[in-house]
């Protein structure tokens, strides 16, 4: 129940008040029959005619966890055994062993919240005690310095403002997590360098994470930096891809994502912050920054932020997560080497059959028509059209079938030069039969708003073991 | 009042690292030709070892399992141990 580096508390029954609280201005005149000391976080007069502890700077209750005032400890050697809240006759008379201890007090009456705990000073206390657990470099402004302007010069940036990392931002966020802020969670390429979870807290407070997404980003990280999704190759690659992180479970709806209209789009913190926060991961511990490793043609918008939930709770067909092995109360996030997403229009289909077909013509264009097996895809399914498939009773598995079977190529289209475009497969497959993906390279998932008889797909880079494997992962709170 | 934030970067402190001097001639030196598994690597390399032995070195082949990944720890120690010099051929 208690800090590290906590100040002892005397052996006895030990009690902490503040003069504001009125359930404790209603137990002082109880304390001269029990208390061995008296600690008071407001008024260091208070209660009057007994010896009182100033908790002035509040580092007995930060460090002793008060919650509620008053605060009844018993200490043994030393060591806190017990405590109660509040005021109950019957549990402060058992507590104390008087069995007629305030017989004339109301049988109950709920304490205060301690001031350790007010929300506009536990940040600072949190950094005034816990700031010296954090192990990252101190960077000291100058006086003129301006802090965003000295994010920018430093190279810490994305080239967009960041939240300013300070001590009291930083500890706040280490509370969205269980982890302890020397874990490492990954190593991170192309530097090959090990990030502790204070240094991805850094990094989702400059992003503008809330602390309840840092599991998300730690998640994704894990994910990101494995060997299968290689961010490695996905970095140095000229083509124009970065991590599309899609989102799973309950948990995203609890931290506010959105799955709904503009999924894939601006507007909504969670979904930008925790995209945000792996990349700039990946440029301030991995080192992998454009114009260095980083080695893309174009590059797309995506690859400052592009994190989306699945629209699970109407969706007619199972999630990504689920189809990839996971629970459905499980949350999880899918990394996939992605492109920026494309839409596909299709107002008038109204069966399934036409769907596919449609869905398979858009796809077979993927970074070049005549290319096959190199590129997986990702598939986001809009609900007006999800709804054409449930209508013709078509889940994942059937659609997935169907369009395998409408992207199995003839060789003669597809061979060099065939059809005045020079790229394609070698010659001698000219009358082979060529899939354009490969058995497992087309991920479904559900998004978007209710209007809109629209899909949209995402590109991915080249597959495989050489290449980028999607890759999913458990997000542990 | 002074205003600190966290460094958010790897605080890798940067090593200036010596170049090895330049090999006075080639004759008896071991030459390790990195192929990095790009298309037409080997064509670059094939032609690049006839003139290191022409020159009197001895070459050495070694290849990535692919262009995408950095070269495995292994394969840099072989390299670091066999060779004197290394030419990692990059290719398209």
């Amino acid at each position: 129940m208690s800090q590290p580096g906590a100040p002892a508390l005397p052996d006895g029954l030990v009690v902490v008040v503040k003069r504001e609280c009125e359930t404790c201005r209603m137990v002082a005149p109880l304390l001269s029959e029990f208390a061995t000391a008296v600690y008071s976080q407001d008024d260091p007069a208070f209660p009057e005619g007994i010896a009182v502890v100033h908790d002035h700077d509040l580092s007995v209750s930060w460090h002793h966890d008060i919650e509620t005032v008053p605060t009844v400890i018993r200490v043994v050697d030393g060591v806190e055994v017990d405590r109660i809240i509040g005021w109950s006759r019957e549990q402060w008379q058992r507590f104390t062993g008087i069995a007629v201890l305030g017989d004339d007090l109301p049988p109950f009456r709920p304490g205060c919240g301690s001031l350790s705990v007010d929300p506009d000073r536990v940040d600072a206390l949190r950094a005034a005690f816990a700031g010296h657990t954090l192990k990252a470099r101190r960077i000291e402004l100058a006086e003129l310095d301006d802090e965003m302007e000295l994010m920018f010069e430093r190279g810490f940036t994305d080239g967009l403002p960041v939240v300013p990392p300070t001590e009291e931002r930083v500890l706040r966020m280490l509370q969205g997590t269980s982890r302890a802020a020397d874990e490492i969670v990954a190593v991170v390429p192309p530097d090959l360098v090990e990030v502790t979870v204070e240094k991805v807290a850094i990094n989702a407070v400059m992003a503008g994470c809330k602390p309840e997404y840092l599991p998300w980003v730690i998640a994704a990280l894990e994910a990101v930096c494995s060997d299968a999704f290689n961010i490695h190759g996905v970095l140095a690659t000229t083509m124009p891809v970065g991590p599309v992180i899609v989102c799973n479970g309950p948990g995203t709806r609890a931290i506010g994502m959105n799955s709904e209209g503009n999924a894939l789009g601006q507007g909504n913190r969670a979904n930008l912050t925790i995209g945000r926060a792996v990349q700039l991961v990946v440029r301030n511990i991995g080192g992998g920054r454009p114009g260095e490793v980083d080695r893309a043609t174009h590059g797309n918008p995506g690859k400052i932020s592009f994190c989306f939930a699945e629209r699970e709770h109407d969706s007619p067909i199972t999630s990504l997560s689920v189809s990839r092995g996971f629970s459905p109360a499980a949350n999880t996030v899918t990394v996939f080497a992605g492109e920026g997403p494309r839409c596909i229009v299709d107002q008038k289909v109204r069966t399934a059959p036409e769907l596919a077909t449609v869905f398979a013509a858009c796809l077979r264009t993927l970074h070049n028509p005549k290319l096959v097996l190199a590129f997986d895809a990702i598939l986001v399914i809009g609900p007006e059209h999800a709804r054409v498939l449930a209508d013709d009773g078509w889940d994942r598995e059937r659609l997935l079938t169907e369009l395998h079977a409408r992207l199995q190529l003839p060789g003669s289209e597809l061979v060099w030069g065939a059809g005045g475009i020079a790229d394609g497969v070698p010659t001698h497959l000219h009358d082979a039969t060529l899939p354009k993906f490969r058995p497992d390279g087309i991920l479904v998932v559900h998004a978007g708003g209710g209007a809109g008889l629209f899909s949209a797909m995402i590109g991915g880079w080249a597959n495989g073991e050489m290449g980028s494997q999607p890759v999913t992962k458990e997000v542990v709170p | 009042m002074t205003r600190t934030l966290l460094d958010p970067s790897s605080e890798r402190s940067v090593l200036h690292r010596e170049r090895l001097a330049r090999p006075a001639q080639l004759r008896g030196q071991v030459v390790g030709l990195l192929d990095i598994s790009k298309p037409r690597g080997d064509i670059y390399l094939d032609r690049l070892e006839e003139l290191l032995v022409e020159a009197g070195a001895q070459v050495r082949r070694y290849k990535k399992p692919t262009f995408t990944k950095p070269a495995p720890v292994d394969l840099r120690h072989e390299i670091a141990t066999q060779c004197t010099l290394v030419i990692e051929a990059l290719a398209d």
